[in-house]
């Protein structure tokens, strides 16, 4: 598959982050990052692998994919406006 | 040999107290506070409800950083422009320069109004003393129509702020009688209420019981005071007859121009040691890092603490292996007497109690214990594990239990 091919613009490690939380860390870095940036989030929180497609289908942005790790999820998002 | 010399920028509630810890360990200490005054800032959520505005010789909620401090520390009042790592010395506004051997910065956050469009015009707020009590004004002779209540910028200080502001709002409206006259609009960039979703799920059956409409997925992106609306980023716009925002946010002028912070001026720094990224001798922590823990005066107290060891260790020549370990611990008021407090580190997830009015009480008195405990380093370390056990019943086991 892409996901060797998909290297991120920026990786922000939220593991351990409870609040206010990776999504909430993520919607930072979106909106400080460049159209067609590609960001990671690390969370150990269990509802960001929803949470987090859940925000960026309705904010207009591209989830590359959701990969989970050893007690962690990997969730890759391309900012696409 | 000549002792080293540590400089604290910032007289708030981690910079006052790393000072206090610095100090008694015998460590020369430089505290270094713009205005001289450390204020309790939650003060200010309650302040546009109050009835009476308390007459005092200087701002409100606060007291004079020399009060707080150990007699060794040298405190100087003054607004660092400039800070030049590499020579070891900030400059101050008055000209004058302080060198270092060892820094802190413990700046915290300011505001940054024109970051977004029409918030200058439009928003009201009640991060300063001066904004609380325009807005109280506001609410003086506000006769009903739409609230409107939201954050602006990501991350801001306080996360449950806006929450605890519209359940407080509801209380207040109720008891001036003019809550039916009021549609009360709670905006969140999130898919729900609140970020934690225990929090969430214990306080959105509360907010629709209040019948206070929540938007969701709403990120504000700019205001517009001709036409009394609210837009965000989702491409939504909610009318305002009064119009409450959180401030955006930033890293304070000085960080921003030494180019030790990022794009927004938050300072990167490692969340254990708090040591500022790719540096030696300086070291962040509070409001004005980059942590992804909640800006809130609790944290700034727990990683003073670990600065203080970690600065100690290195100056004997020692790895910095105190660890902060993510620890928060926050009262979240819910309204109408009652309280619950959110307590977590970076290992465990917060387990908030049912709101009841013990919290709520122990929140009132920490309101005043706080000056005689916290800054002088005097609280008591409570494991997380046991605080949750303390604090009251959880979610699930009310569920289970009569109702």
């Amino acid at each position: 598959m892409g996901e060797q091919t998909i290297k991120a613009d920026r990786v922000i490690d939220a593991r351990g982050a409870y609040c206010p939380g990776p999504l909430m860390e993520l919607i930072r870095a979106v909106r400080e990052a460049k159209v067609g940036d590609v960001l990671e989030v690390l969370s150990s929180d269990s509802g960001s692998k929803r949470d987090i497609p859940a925000w960026a289908q309705k904010a207009g942005h591209e989830v590359v994919g959701v990969f989970p790790e050893e007690g962690y999820d990997r969730i890759v998002v391309r900012k696409a406006r | 040999m000549a002792k080293d010399r540590v400089v604290i920028v910032g007289g708030g509630t981690g910079g006052t107290l790393a000072a206090n810890l610095l100090a008694r360990r015998g460590v020369a200490v430089t505290l270094v506070d713009s205005t001289g005054w450390h204020t309790y800032q939650p003060m200010y959520l309650y302040l546009p409800f109050a009835s009476r505005v308390p007459r005092t010789a200087g701002p409100l909620y606060s007291r004079r950083v020399k009060s707080l401090v150990d007699r060794r520390v040298e405190l100087v009042v003054g607004e660092v422009t400039g800070i030049d790592h590499r020579a070891g010395r900030v400059q101050l506004d008055s000209g004058a320069t302080l060198p270092y051997d060892w820094l802190v910065l413990a700046t915290g956050t300011a505001y940054y109004p024109d970051d977004v469009p029409g918030y200058r015009q439009a928003a009201h707020h009640f991060y300063t003393q001066e904004a609380a009590l325009r807005l109280r004004e506001a609410l003086a002779s506000f006769r009903g129509g739409d609230v409107v209540v939201g954050v602006t910028t990501i991350p801001y200080k306080c996360p449950p702020a806006p929450l605890e502001f519209t359940l407080l709002l509801d209380a207040h409206l109720r008891r001036v009688g003019l809550r039916e006259k009021t549609r009360i609009h709670f905006l969140s960039p999130l898919p729900r209420a609140f970020t934690i979703e225990q929090v969430s799920e214990m306080v959105t059956p509360i907010l629709e019981k209040r019948g206070i409409q929540v938007h969701t997925f709403f990120n504000t992106e700019s205001v517009d005071p001709e036409a009394r609306v609210v837009r965000s980023l989702e491409g939504d716009e909610v009318p305002y007859d009064l119009l409450v925002l959180i401030p955006p946010h930033g890293g304070v002028q000085a960080v921003r121009a030494s180019g030790l912070g990022d794009s927004s001026g938050w300072i990167p720094t490692d969340r254990h040691t708090l040591k500022v990224r790719g540096h030696e001798r300086l070291y962040a922590l509070g409001d004005a890092t980059d942590l992804p823990v909640s800006k809130s005066g609790v944290a700034a107290h727990f990683q003073a603490e670990a600065v203080a060891e970690n600065v100690l260790a290195e100056m004997a020549g020692r790895a910095p292996t105190h660890a902060y370990t993510g620890r928060v611990l926050c009262f979240a008021e819910t309204g109408l007497g009652r309280a619950t407090i959110i307590s977590f580190d970076y290992q465990h997830p917060p387990r908030p109690p049912l709101p009841n009015r013990v919290l709520h009480w122990a929140k009132l008195a920490f309101n005043v214990l706080y000056w005689y405990t916290v800054p002088q380093g005097r609280v008591p370390l409570r494991g997380v594990a046991e605080l949750h056990e303390q604090a009251g019943p959880v979610r699930e086991e009310a569920r289970v239990g009569n109702r």
